[in-house]
């Protein structure tokens, strides 16, 4: 009992700075490690070295637990073994001095021993109580499931252990966004982002596809909380292998579920619909560029690259303001709903670099080899445009189109094979525990001597006190003189 | 009655109970001070006599009736509990017309939880001293419930309104209801703790401790409420382990708030182990229990306002 207090204070104490530094693999901020790293450099990597990026699965943090799991099966099964045993013998033999138990009552009765014996027996057997008769003493014991809910409680965190394991043995999680009108076929490589476990099946992913056909947002137009969000909504078209493409709603709270692997709706954002021409006028790009929202108010960064364009290659970079407001702080949105959108771009020439294989942000340029467009008086070439507005860059570069507003959703797409073991280990823990705390284990005696003195005696074999009113029905039952009780203080008794 | 009339209605019933629960700590104070400086009328280790849960409690049996000092103090005992079942009333019911104006379970915020949280440890100690001798800790109890109200209203006070769509949820009744009653019963659990280190400690030096309970009564209600609360607290996690699984995919992601909610299991179960385990019971464990509730506390404030995690939009 004393390892496991020590390790269970020691598990407290190991999950305290995973909860202070970023961790990677936790979903709140996919980038938080990257940004710490950049903020503290001299710092970050030491902190690395002890896994403190990634306490949850770090060796020390498993030790602990590995610990932990180890000493409780080493109290468990003897404990298993010792309550299989007074479940098959009979309720112990009464102590020699009852008059040491929790409750004692004597009395001289002119009863004949025998009835006084058969009479407690019945009653103490209606108390719900095992009995057993060994002559003139009645000896009785309740309370068995509160070491089986114990147990049960204990041997639940194992149970749950094989639930965690499976799913961070076999399962996935991935992250896609779609802009309206997009589909997404369940396939690696059309992930955003993919963390597969050491045994997912990545080529044999649940076959499924499905179509953004319109993604609804909804916002607080009152005076209280206003532009809170209210309501988000996606609209998919969903095809199932074999089976007819079917609409399906997928809201906050409320996934798609494809045979276990379920399409969770995580956040949403603008993507606005541009058509770019190059300097020779043709259309070069036409389509809607995902922009990253960076605050409540859905004031959302980002930039549009346009590799196909000639003579050189255009990239845009600026804001999405959905309800834009242009004042003496700058552009800005107001509101998250799109009531007046505006799109305020700079714009670059050059090279985007996107030819030499290396990963590229879509939400960020690589300005190494652009150069930034500027008006006739030297100042960095910027307009702001409303929906149906054009902007024409300097030298006849170019054109920018704003042809409105699309929207895109973020999904996480998940698969985990154990969580219903895992749900299962939940309640059989709760289960056990509430047993185990709440039913008292007792035992109960009646003795009759050779003179006809009665003696009753009950005793709690746990922490808690007896029930209320047991021992005064058992009392009615054999017809003690009233005031006959006395309580006598509990010893400090053995619990769990 | 629209919307804004109920908002308004409970706003001036949680003034209305703040008040009532200031008269109530006024009368715990003078209870206090009467019984430390009225002579004990029996010893006090004979009130653990009432172990058996037969005999009636001897502290319970001072002779009222005569204005005695100790049958005043018995009066104020008796007033400040009725009082506080006055501002329990009244605290119900602003939670309740908030309800109504919100539409929806008033359990959305910070607000709302804390409003929620400090009427589950009003009432579990309303539940408690009917059987227990434990006048003397509705100081301790009115100050925390008085302290939480004020923060409440003055700094986490939200306006009634609807909720985020994330929080639109069946689960969100269940998972908070769950951890709000459990860190009520806690909290009683940790103020009966606080008073049986406190006087254990006085009587170890041979102070008078008239003002308190016996450390036999402190203890079975510290325990009786951490057992209590220990199962519900460990139903809230798990239901919020449901809710995460059904809201973002996995059931759990050592989210700040979920990780510090496992601190606080953990060091519950710490405690109930240490209460089992011969040479920590007593003193020792009930430090489990201090640090318990102190992780618990961190995991509301702390946690809400310092880090942001998957929890942040809860809100101020």
């Amino acid at each position: 009992m004393r390892t496991a207090v020590v390790l269970l204070a020691l598990v407290a104490a190991a999950a305290i700075p995973g909860s202070l530094l970023p961790q990677r693999n936790v979903a709140s901020d996919p980038s938080a490690v990257a940004s710490f790293y950049a903020e503290n450099p001299g710092l970050a990597p030491w902190l690395d070295r002890f896994q403190l990026f990634d306490v949850y699965a770090s060796a020390w943090f498993a030790s602990i637990y590995l610990l932990l799991l180890v000493s409780m099966v080493g109290c468990v099964l003897p404990r298993s073994a010792r309550l299989w045993r007074s479940v098959r013998s009979a309720p112990p033999a009464a102590p020699r001095h009852l008059g040491r138990m929790d409750r004692y009552v004597a009395w001289t009765s002119d009863v004949p021993s025998d009835e006084v014996v058969a009479r407690a027996e019945a009653t103490v057997r209606g108390l719900g109580y095992r009995v057993e008769v060994a002559g003139t003493e009645v000896r009785g014991e309740r309370g068995y499931l509160r070491e089986v809910g114990n147990l049960m409680f204990h041997l639940s965190l194992l149970v749950l252990l094989v639930g965690v394991g499976a799913g961070r043995l076999f399962g996935f999680e991935g992250r896609v966004a779609l802009v309206e009108g997009a589909s997404f076929t369940n396939l690696r490589s059309q992930y955003d982002a993919f963390t597969p476990s050491v045994w997912t099946d990545v080529d044999g992913l649940e076959p499924f596809s499905f179509t953004l056909d319109d993604f609804d947002a909804t916002f607080e137009s009152g005076s209280v909380d206003a532009g809170a969000p209210r309501s988000f909504l996606a609209d998919l078209t969903v095809t199932r292998e074999g089976s007819d493409p079917e609409t399906v709603q997928v809201r906050p709270n409320d996934p798609l579920d494809v045979n276990e692997t379920k399409a969770f709706l995580t956040g949403h954002g603008y993507a606005p619909k541009v058509t770019v021409t190059d300097g020779e006028g043709n259309v070069a790009y036409s389509g809607p560029v995902m922009f990253l929202p960076l605050d409540q108010t859905y004031t959302s960064e980002g930039v549009v690259k346009v590799p196909d364009a000639v003579p050189t290659q255009l990239g845009f970079e600026g804001l999405f303001l959905p309800t834009g407001v242009i004042d003496d702080l700058g552009p800005r949105s107001v509101f998250p709903d799109d009531l007046n959108p505006l799109l305020v771009l700079t714009a670059f020439t050059g090279d985007l670099q996107m030819d030499d294989g290396a990963a590229q942000s879509v939400f960020t340029l690589d300005k190494g080899g652009m150069k930034q467009a500027r008006g006739a008086d030297g100042e960095p070439f910027k307009r702001a445009l409303a929906v149906g507005e054009t902007m024409r860059l300097p030298g006849g570069e170019g054109t920018l189109r704003f042809d409105g507003v699309a929207r895109f959703a973020n999904f996480q797409i998940a698969y985990d094979p154990g969580k219903e073991i895992s749900l299962v280990a939940g309640v059989l823990l709760l289960v056990g525990l509430t047993a185990s705390l709440a039913i008292r284990r007792r035992h109960l005696w009646v003795r009759v001597g050779p003179t006809g003195e009665v003696e009753v005696a009950a005793r709690s074999v746990t922490r808690r006190p007896l029930p209320a009113g047991e021992v005064d029905r058992l009392l009615t039952a054999l017809d003690a003189p009233r005031h006959t009780s006395s309580p006598t203080p509990t010893p400090e008794k053995e619990t769990l | 009655m629209n919307d804004v009339a109920w908002a308004e209605l409970s706003n001036s019933l949680i003034y209305s109970a703040i008040a009532v629960y200031a008269l109530a700590f006024l009368g715990y104070c003078a209870f206090a001070a009467g019984r430390s400086t009225t002579p004990a009328p029996l010893p006090e280790m004979s009130v653990a006599a009432g172990a058996a849960g037969t005999a009636p409690y001897p502290e319970e049996a001072i002779p009222s009736g005569e204005p005695t000092p100790a049958g005043r103090t018995q009066f104020l005992g008796a007033a400040a509990i009725s009082l506080t079942t006055l501002a329990f009333g009244l605290h119900a019911a602003s939670i309740a017309s908030r309800g109504i104006a919100a539409g929806r379970a008033p359990w959305g915020n910070m607000y709302e939880f804390v409003l929620v949280c400090s009427l589950a440890a009003a009432g579990a100690f309303l539940a408690t001293v009917r059987r227990r001798p434990i006048q003397a800790l509705g100081v301790w109890v009115s100050a925390l419930v008085l302290i939480a109200l004020g923060l409440a209203v003055t700094v986490l006070y939200t306006p009634a309104g609807a909720l985020v769509p994330v929080l639109n949820s069946y689960w969100l009744v269940i998972h908070v209801a769950a951890a709000m009653i459990g860190g009520g019963v806690f909290t009683v659990g940790f103020i009966a703790t606080t008073a049986f280190l406190v006087r254990t400690r006085l009587d170890r030096r041979g102070r008078r401790t008239g003002m308190l309970p016996s450390t036999e009564t402190l203890g079975q209600v510290a325990h009786a409420a951490h057992m209590f609360a220990f199962p519900v607290w460990t139903f809230a996690v798990i239901a919020g382990a449901i809710w995460a699984e059904n809201s973002w995919g996995r059931y759990w992601g050592w989210d700040p708030k979920e990780t510090w909610a496992f601190i606080t299991w953990v060091l519950y179960a710490a405690y109930l182990h240490a209460q089992a385990t011969a040479g920590w019971r007593g003193v020792k464990a009930s430090w489990f229990a201090i640090a318990g509730y102190a992780a618990f506390v961190f995991n509301f404030f702390g946690v809400n306002m310092w880090i942001t995690g998957l929890h942040s939009y809860a809100g101020v």
